[in-house]
């Protein structure tokens, strides 16, 4: 039996493959097809059209009050009941999307109506429709108010994803789960999943860290 | 830097006529008319019948107590606010009836014509200074980018305000920001300007520099509504002066005659109590 130290080494790389090749495309897709979703969430639940605002106020509350596991299975186990069957990434896409489409939604929306309503105005006397007030003059206010925010709802997505494990898809908790299952070292391959987690989230986080100086260059400090 | 950042006169495509001076000759026609411009903020009557004539190269000012309804009135004529009723139209432009719903297209209709400097100067603190001059001409009004571009630097120049183009909102001083705020108006090339209040947020200080630059507006023929507590500045640049109170035009007259023989013991009351406020 090899040694705890050499399994550790043997086994890093696989796992650090999954996570680049499984764990960050999945993060990444889903948060950037999230956004979109949580944009138009945002918007209609600021929106006047109380039809509007209703179904973006129902859409959040489903999602922030059911467990993203179930989310998970509904789509992936539950769909082929009613003849839809997806494949395990489009199954793990879909389910985080919509996800991060709810939590993101609420941010953005924060985002949006911190901006003062001076500059919606300002927007509008040099002749702006609303939509171009809100595209050249509000998101890039609101972007820099909620990457804060966002960079968190990214993160735990990047942690998220091990659910994807539990449908098939091949990513970093997987890839570690299936070594733990041949070797029987279940402690050291969990532990290390984990150390490879983190380090992530530390490259994570200081590209939010940048992020935020990036944004950061029109305002007083 | 381009040569004219050393004191030389610009030769821009602008060399020819003054920046600052209006599209339109000031040749005292009928610009605007508003007649019967009624507002409610819930059981709150603002406005009760309002009416205004502005002229080309007029400087209407209007003044009067906090709450008596001016800033609402200079709202209006931008659109930024929808009266319940009374008609608002620019000559040559749509009358808008406001007693029936006025579609949105009237309110582009009136700030196709007007441009509003604010009280608190509402700059876009994402973009440059030149960029916040440059965003109405081409993103609204589609003036060609270099055009746009010449133009803005042209009336910065102007201002003195040339080598603060590339620098961000937060880096100007307040009176900096307002002249900005005006020449971002002044861009959009429209036949009213209107003044929210342009100094009541800047410190003593820096009420003079912005004051300065309304008035050489105001000389070179522009039209214009302020609203102001500057009652010195009133004298000096208005045409007409309108006292409001309680929703109303108290009383409306040349400045001369509001000043120094006030014929409405309301409007007697409140330059009293500005120009000798200890008595």
């Amino acid at each position: 039996m090899a040694s705890g130290w050499q399994l550790f080494l043997e086994s890093f790389w696989p796992i650090v493959w999954g996570g680049l090749s499984g764990t960050i495309p999945l993060a990444l897709a889903s948060f950037a097809i999230g956004l979109v979703i949580a944009l138009a969430v945002a918007l209609a639940r600021i929106s006047r059209n109380r039809v509007l605002s209703g179904i973006g106020r129902f859409y959040v509350s489903v999602i922030r009050g059911t467990p993203l596991l179930v989310q998970l299975f509904v789509i992936f186990y539950g769909l082929p009941a009613v003849g839809i069957v997806i494949d395990p990434w489009p199954s793990a896409i879909a389910a985080f999307s919509l996800n991060v489409g709810g939590y993101a939604a609420e941010i953005i929306r924060a985002a949006i109506l911190s901006v003062p309503k001076g500059q919606w105005e300002a927007g509008y006397t040099i002749g702006m429709s609303h939509a171009t007030a809100l595209r050249r003059i509000i998101l890039p206010q609101a972007a820099r108010v909620s990457v804060p925010p966002l960079s968190n709802t990214f993160i735990s997505l990047v942690k998220d994803t091990s659910l994807a494990s539990l449908i098939l898809v091949t990513e970093l908790f997987r890839v570690s789960q299936e070594i733990a299952a041949f070797t029987q070292d279940f402690m050291l391959l969990y532990l290390e999943a984990a150390l490879i987690y983190w380090l992530f989230c530390l490259v994570l986080s200081s590209g939010q860290n940048a992020l935020e100086r990036r944004l950061d260059r029109y305002v007083a400090h | 830097m381009s040569p004219t950042d050393d004191g030389v006169p610009p030769q821009g495509p602008d060399a020819a006529g003054d920046p600052l001076a209006p599209q339109a000759a000031p040749d005292d026609s009928v610009l605007l008319t508003a007649r019967g411009i009624r507002k409610s903020f819930g059981d709150n009557e603002v406005l009760r019948s309002i009416d205004l004539e502005v002229r080309r190269g007029e400087v209407v000012v209007l003044i009067g107590p906090s709450g008596s309804g001016k800033t609402t009135v200079l709202r209006s004529l931008n659109g930024l606010e929808t009266p319940d009723g009374g008609t608002i139209a620019f000559t040559g432009g749509p009358e808008l009836d406001f007693s029936a719903a006025v579609p949105k297209s009237g309110r582009f209709a009136l700030r196709d014509r007007s441009a509003m400097v604010f009280q608190q100067h509402n700059l876009f603190p994402h973009m440059t200074v030149l960029q916040n001059v440059v965003e109405g001409p081409i993103r609204v009004q589609r003036v060609p980018k270099a055009q746009a571009l010449a133009e803005a630097s042209a009336l910065l120049e102007r201002v003195g305000l040339a080598e603060k183009r590339d620098a961000y909102p937060f880096e100007l001083s307040g009176g900096q920001q307002q002249r900005v705020g005006i020449v971002r108006a002044l861009a959009l090339k429209p036949d009213l300007l209107l003044f929210d209040e342009p100094t009541s947020a800047l410190d003593p200080e820096l009420v003079g520099e912005v004051l300065s630059v309304i008035k050489e507006l105001a000389d070179e023929g522009w039209t214009m509504v302020v609203v102001t507590h500057e009652l010195g500045f009133a004298r000096q640049a208005a045409d007409e002066v309108l006292f409001m109170d309680g929703g109303v035009v108290v009383e409306r007259g040349a400045p001369g005659d509001i000043f120094t023989k006030p014929t409405e013991e309301r409007t007697r009351r409140f330059l009293d109590r500005i120009l000798r406020p200890l008595d």
